[in-house]
């Protein structure tokens, strides 16, 4: 009897299958490149046992689109719209690094009005891509409302975005010595109405259906904990390295534009799980209507591009009377302007992290080279560590959390 | 600086901190545009790293980026730049590397593992080699694909383009036919930096003896015209002008453009002029 009972103790299912016990192997499968949740053209390829994930390999590259090459045959003037095309989900924070980069080569002065001008509307751009990312990532694990409630206020954003610039999505607006037109008082005070009821309505009712439900809780708290060591090893940065507990921000630390003139809080995580990183993009959000106000309170008259004209373009009706601009017109729109050789690497607080170009210039009116650097390439890097031994449904969550665009990851 | 770009910790002293934290792999060190620069030897930059990673007064804990940079003209004809981040100090600065095709870098993946699809990117689109790298396979390129697309020798338009077949039912690839020359304007003005002949400044470019000319001979003058000088022509690159169509690059106009190709319009009746406003 007794070595009988000795027997069972030491026989596991895994080493010894009886009858009615199957013994599976692990399997490979394909999430994406056309899954919902893969936001975007992601191919993982799994290893799971069961449902545990045991092994992620990402493939990405299949939006890249050459970039970075297509940057060297153009003037820099010229190469700025594909910025607005690599995370398209918030473009004019993809413009500021690029712009900040060729204006420090040049070592440029940009007016005040400008500098605000570009913060404003930098931190819109903030909302409106952790609306979508927020939104996306509580539908991801089974909510459907409050992703419908925050797409009105991405709505919003875009109109904004529209009546600054002229276009919904590819702005075009931040250029190399401020920003291309000023902006009517009209659409400043709809904005500050906005921020002061729409905004906080929508948005605080969408937050106050996930935040605090049970559901959304079991699919994200103790998912993929990240602690703060591997979070510097793997070069995180933005939400990611702030839900890992490190009071990491750019706009704090390395202030650039007109972030130094602005006061804000830096929302930091406790445990480094996927609510962390949820609900640290969620403050973000309400950090950044903060420093829209400021900007609007201190924002000065004046102009809102460099009066150096040998690098930035006269206005059009100047040109109509002036010899000399429309000379200047004539040199900026098919030459452009020259910029002194050196290189540079400059990274701003895009909304999902640090977005960094680095750029070399031979002294010509073309990049010689403009390396992009994308804030999901470490993060998506990280996806085996942080999946391996989650179910499969996690990774879902994860995703979510790491907020991915294709369009930047590939260039 | 004037511009607004991201200020970090001053770079007061860090050179010197560099150097003696890494003695001789250090082969150059340089400030420019607010930026430290360090050129390190190839061959010893796992160790240099670590240096700069753990050395008090340096704490270089990040490694945000790794950039190839291709100059076809040096001898090591590839650059590689390491950006690395000091959270603690809040400072920046990229260290360089040079290479060429054969000659392997020695991977950084076991200090930051982030370095792994870096160095992946870099030798994907330039074909550096890393050793030690265990998972050196393309990333952003397609799957089976030949040639590293940065590369400046590698042309902006890339030698294959892909479509889908109707007739067998799959993507199918073919070498690129551009419907139309690809043409780079070169708008540089020819005072700075253009590397053409202007037309009709071809003898500008000939090497002038000192002082004035002396005056020719009338029997030099025709002798010079019997036999105008070949070598100016030969040795001045093309020049870049369109006064002929075959000149742009635009090759045949299609059928349907050429003027007899068009077909006759019944409502039109030809004026007796001619012209718009007879």
């Amino acid at each position: 009897m007794s070595d009988y009972v000795d027997e069972l103790l030491h026989k596991t299912d895994a080493v010894d299958p009886t009858t009615g016990d199957v013994s599976i192997q692990n399997y490979t499968i394909n999430f994406g490149p056309q899954h919902p949740a893969a936001h975007g053209v992601l191919r993982l390829v799994m290893e799971l046992d069961g449902e545990i994930v045991e092994r992620v390999d990402p493939h990405v590259g299949l939006l890249h689109r050459g970039t970075e090459k297509l940057i060297e045959y153009k003037t820099y003037s010229q190469a700025l719209p594909y910025f607005d095309r690599l995370d398209y989900c918030s473009p004019m924070c993809m413009e500021h690094s690029f712009v900040l980069a060729v204006e420090k080569l040049l070592d440029l002065e940009v007016p005040l009005r400008a500098q605000y001008l570009r913060t404003f509307f930098a931190e819109l751009t903030r909302i409106s891509n952790h609306m979508l990312n927020i939104g996306s990532h509580v539908m991801d694990v089974g909510a459907m409302t409050p992703n419908l409630w925050l797409f009105e206020i991405r709505e919003d954003c875009m109109n904004f975005y529209e009546r600054a610039s002229g276009a919904r999505m590819h702005a075009n607006y931040f250029r190399v010595g401020g920003v291309h037109q000023d902006v009517p008082l009209k659409l400043l005070t709809d904005i500050a109405d906005w921020l002061d009821t729409r905004l906080p309505r929508l948005f605080e009712d969408a937050i106050s259906l996930v935040a605090n439900n049970r559901i959304f809780k079991q699919r994200n708290v103790d998912i993929a904990v990240v602690n703060r060591e591997d979070a510097i090893k793997w070069g995180f940065s933005g939400p990611m390295i702030r839900g890992s507990g490190i009071p990491w921000d750019l706009r704090k630390s390395q202030p650039y534009d007109a972030y130094d003139k602005v006061d804000f809080d830096v929302p930091v995580g406790t445990s480094g799980d996927c609510y962390d990183r949820f609900m640290v993009r969620v403050e973000e959000v309400r950090q950044s209507a903060r420093i829209m106000k400021q900007c609007l309170a201190q924002m000065p008259e004046g102009p809102v591009m460099a009066t150096d004209r040998k690098v930035t373009p006269p206005k059009r009706g100047e040109m109509k009377r002036s010899m000399e601009a429309l000379i200047h017109h004539f040199k900026l729109y098919t030459e452009g302007y020259h910029v002194p050789a050196g290189e540079v690497y400059v990274a701003t607080e895009s909304p999902k992290g640090e977005f960094g170009v680095y750029l070399v210039s031979d002294g010509s009116n073309k990049p010689y080279r403009c390396k992009i650097r994308p804030t999901a390439f470490s993060h998506l890097q990280a996806m085996e560590f942080m999946s391996k031994g989650h179910m499969l449904a996690d990774t879902t969550a994860i995703l979510g959390a790491m907020d991915i665009v294709f369009g930047e990851c590939d260039r | 600086m004037r511009a607004p770009a991201p200020r970090y910790a001053a770079n007061d002293g860090v050179i010197d901190a560099a150097r003696a934290a890494l003695g001789p792999w250090l082969l150059d060190a340089r400030e420019h545009v607010g930026e430290v620069a360090l050129v390190v030897d190839r061959a010893n930059l796992v160790p240099a790293m670590i240096a700069l990673r753990d050395t008090k007064g340096l704490e270089y804990q990040q490694l945000m980026e790794i950039a190839g940079v291709d100059y076809p003209e040096r001898d090591e004809r590839f650059e590689v730049v390491y950006c690395l981040l000091s959270l603690t100090r809040n400072h920046r600065l990229h260290v360089h590397v040079s290479t060429d095709e054969d000659k392997p870098v020695p991977s950084v993946t076991g200090l930051w593992p982030v370095a792994g699809w870096l160095e992946r990117e870099v030798y994907d689109l330039y074909g550096v080699l890393f050793s030690g790298n265990s998972d050196l396979r393309r990333i952003l390129t397609d799957y089976g694909f030949r040639g590293h697309p940065l590369r400046k020798d590698f042309p902006l338009t890339g030698y294959t383009e892909l479509r889908y077949s109707e007739e067998e039912k799959r993507v199918v690839y073919e070498p690129v036919k551009l419907a139309q020359d690809f043409r780079n304007f070169d708008f540089q003005s020819p005072w700075e930096g253009a590397e053409y002949v202007l037309p009709g400044d071809e003898k500008g470019s000939q090497p002038q003896g000192k002082g004035a000319q002396t005056p020719a001979s009338a029997d030099a003058v025709k002798k010079a015209d019997a036999a105008p000088d070949k070598t100016v022509a030969a040795n001045a690159p093309e020049t870049k002008t369109t006064e002929s169509p075959k000149q742009t690059g635009a090759g045949e106009p299609h059928p349907g453009n050429k003027a007899e190709g068009k077909p006759q319009d019944p409502d039109v009746v030809p004026g007796k002029g001619g012209g718009q406003n007879q």
